[in-house]
């Protein structure tokens, strides 16, 4: 059914169309938008059964999901940023107990300094917990992708991390196809756990192992990935032939034919870089687009075969590996390895920094003609980064760094545009 | 015919035999149904004050659960010496997940209990003081404050022992630790800090607190199979020494345990929703000192170099919880 509804509310509806049983809560800016509208639903009897826990932390949404998941029950929750660095070890122990739980990340940056904005270094952070992550390009596929992770998460006994832009998908009113009861019914089966906490047949779950068999539980884990670098694409198909539109699967290619530069990126921003390539390929440039949707399992194989036959490729990534460059870009570029490709980062949108149009146009010009250096940081003031590098020449208590570069841009309170 | 006296082995414990019971008032150790949940052959140092409280305690929670019961283990000597992999040793259904969660892993199968309508089968989570009182203290209050339908039970031995004996927040004044060294002028763990649990979970107005110890077993069996009757959070804080971190002889474990609350430095109580409902009452009240004296950790206070103000701060403890809460009996108080 078509609505014009936000993209947390819409989360919600497909969250509640996977009859998820026990759901924590725990408010996290741009999160909570979808918990609040799952707590209506099941105060209202309207999702039911279902157990709605109003946790006192992220690190307590993830352990009740843990217990929930152990004892059987189909588990959800969500977070962003903050949030999910605060679970952290609960988010590692949930995928190496190997519980299918499904968990929305709205991504969005990391403080100090504290940004409630969007970017993509909280999920990416947790990139080697063992938790798979699917991009959602727009609303439709933050729906659709949902209710593929259940199916592909309680199929292999994995937790999955749904990645959505925080605001910029979130909050974001668009028009929406929400999939009938029936639909997600006869797509996701009831769940049926591989190992469960259960009187009548009493296991130890989470005993400890040591150097004899670790390698071993690790490299399983590991393996579970690579059989989802199968079932992804298969899912995708399914979906598309019982909900009738593409949604999910490893990697995306926009454009592509004969294309000598490509942008590889992944989340909503995909959005912009097409309207942009649109535009350029009007004009005459030979450039596509590659769509990152699965960044773990990490499609290597579909990614080098996306890119093989191009000059270059250009990774805009909303993420940074401090001391190091790009994150998504040093996968991208072990996917290419010998491919003999140049190879570009561009660092765009951090903390919320808004990426336009002539901004892409400019930068992907730059890249065609192989006048980008390896690592670019798109929008970047370099007048007030120079005068606080000065600042900390001059003076040893230099002061705080995100407030100086506040004063001299002259700016009081953070606004865009 | 010549006149065959019956020898009382244990005299002096204030303990009747179960063979002089009739089966209906016998212990559940002592009843063939017994579940044995945490069964032998498992690691835990001889004497352990931890593993013979879990295993009277999880056996009374089988009991009165009719053996539908799931346990949650807190990281922790307990999980670590009942679960070396491949070898376990719950009968129960069990499950460890981190340091810090126990209580939240409980309450999501307490969840998912509910939400299955298998309201039968019941939850316990467990930990140590450190898990307890320290890393898992924000996830317990938070069960604590939903008055989510677990049984918590803190086997309470004073310190992270399973680390190799650091101070916790449980860790008493002037006892030695390995980051409480009995050095510098007033050595070993500072007076004026800690928490007390019991306390603070009666705080949370939850409908049942109750502490007991190892030399009290029919009183943890009872208030075992007293919690589950009940629905909702209820905590138990049971009192465990521990022979390798307080340095006392394995077989004095329940002589330790006695002494602690005989001397009223552990007040054993029980309350519902926050209000004292029933104390334990010393029956040969002991100074501090016959409590203290066989412990290594407060070995400093006596011999060469002793630190008699000290013992006078820890009697001064004792006397205080002996008046808040009524541990002796009126004509001896006087």
């Amino acid at each position: 059914m078509l609505k014009q509804i936000e993209g947390s509310k819409a989360v919600a509806e497909a969250v509640a169309l996977c009859r998820p049983e026990v759901i924590c809560a725990y408010p996290i800016s741009p999160q909570t938008h979808i918990v609040e509208a799952l707590g209506e639903m099941v105060k209202s009897e309207r999702l039911a059964p279902c157990e709605y826990i109003n946790v006192e932390s992220e690190f307590a949404a993830m352990s009740v999901s843990i217990g929930a998941s152990a004892a059987g029950a189909r588990a959800y929750t969500a977070t962003a940023s903050q949030g999910l660095l605060f679970m952290t070890e609960a988010v590692y122990n949930a995928a190496g107990l190997g519980l299918p739980i499904v968990m929305t990340v709205a991504n969005r940056a990391i403080g100090a300094p504290i940004n409630i904005w969007n970017d993509h270094s909280d999920s990416l952070s947790q990139r080697d917990s063992g938790w798979m992550q699917l991009f959602a390009e727009n609303n439709q596929e933050a729906v659709d992708l949902h209710i593929q992770a259940f199916r592909l998460a309680e199929e292999l006994s994995m937790p999955i991390m749904v990645c959505m832009d925080g605001y910029i998908l979130t909050h974001a009113f668009e028009r929406v196809d929400i999939p009938s009861q029936e639909e997600v019914d006869a797509y996701l089966p009831s769940f049926e756990p591989r190992q469960v906490l259960d009187p009548s047949e009493p296991i130890s779950i989470g005993a400890m192992v040591g150097p004899e068999a670790f390698m071993e539980v690790k490299y399983l884990a590991h393996a579970k990935q690579m059989q989802a670098i199968e079932r992804i694409p298969q899912l995708a198909s399914e979906f598309r032939s019982a909900f009738g539109r593409e949604s999910g699967g490893l990697v995306r290619t926009y454009r592509m034919e004969d294309a000598e530069t490509v942008i590889v990126a992944m989340g909503s921003v995909i959005g912009t870089i097409k309207d942009v390539v649109d535009e350029m390929r009007d004009e005459g440039h030979r450039i596509g687009v590659l769509t990152i949707v699965s960044y773990r399992p990490f499609p290597l194989e579909q990614v080098r075969g996306a890119l093989q036959h191009c000059k270059r490729f250009l990774v805009l990534e909303k993420s940074l590996a401090v001391g190091m460059g790009g994150i998504v870009a040093t996968d991208v570029r072990m996917a290419v390895t010998g491919a003999g490709l140049r190879g570009y980062t561009a660092i765009a949108g951090l903390g919320g920094r808004p990426i336009f149009k002539a901004q892409l146009h400019q930068l992907f010009s730059q890249a065609e003609k192989d006048e980008l250096p390896q690592v670019t940081f798109l929008d970047l003031d370099w007048e007030a980064v120079n005068r606080q590098q000065e600042r900390e020449r001059q003076t040893r208590r230099s002061g705080p760094v995100a407030e100086n570069i506040l004063h001299d841009k002259g700016i009081v309170s953070a606004k865009f545009g | 015919m010549g006149f065959q006296p019956i020898k009382f082995y244990q005299t002096g414990t204030y303990t009747v035999g179960n063979r002089l019971l009739s089966p209906d008032q016998r212990s559940v150790q002592a009843a063939e149904s017994r579940s044995n949940s945490i069964n032998s052959g498992h690691r835990a140092c001889q004497g352990c004050g931890e593993a013979l409280g879990a295993r009277y305690a999880i056996d009374a929670a089988m009991a009165e659960s009719h053996n539908r019961l799931i346990a949650v283990n807190a990281t922790g000597c307990l999980e670590v010496f009942s679960t070396p992999y491949p070898e376990s040793s719950w009968q129960v259904p069990w499950i460890h997940s981190v340091f810090g969660n126990a209580p939240a892993v409980a309450t999501g199968i307490a969840a998912a209990m509910k939400v299955k309508g298998k309201t039968d089968v019941r939850v316990v989570a467990q930990g140590g003081d450190g898990g307890t009182t320290d890393i898992g203290f924000g996830c317990l209050s938070g069960m604590f404050e939903r008055n989510d339908d677990v049984l918590y039970i803190c086997y309470d031995n004073q310190a992270y022992m399973n680390t190799g004996v650091q101070r916790s927040s449980a860790t008493p004044p002037a006892a030695r630790t390995a980051t409480t060294m009995p050095v510098g002028p007033e050595p070993g763990n500072p007076f004026g800090q800690g928490k007390n649990l019991p306390e603070i979970a009666m705080a949370h107005g939850i409908p049942y607190v109750a502490t007991a110890t190892v030399a009290d077993l029919r009183d943890l069996e009872y208030k075992v199979r007293r919690a589950m009757r009940m629905r909702g959070a209820r905590y138990i804080h049971l009192f465990v020494p521990c022979p390798l971190g307080w340095g006392t002889a394995s077989h004095d474990t329940i002589r330790i345990a006695r002494l602690a609350k005989e001397s009223g430095l552990f007040p054993v109580f029980e309350a519902e929703h926050g209000e004292v409902r029933s104390v334990l009452k010393i029956r040969r009240k002991v100074r501090v000192e016959e409590y203290l004296m066989p412990q290594k950790r407060f070995a400093h206070l006596f011999g060469s170099h002793p630190h008699p103000e000290m013992v006078i701060r820890i009697q001064e403890i004792a006397d205080r919880n002996i008046r808040k809460y009524g541990l002796l009996d009126e004509e001896e108080a006087a």
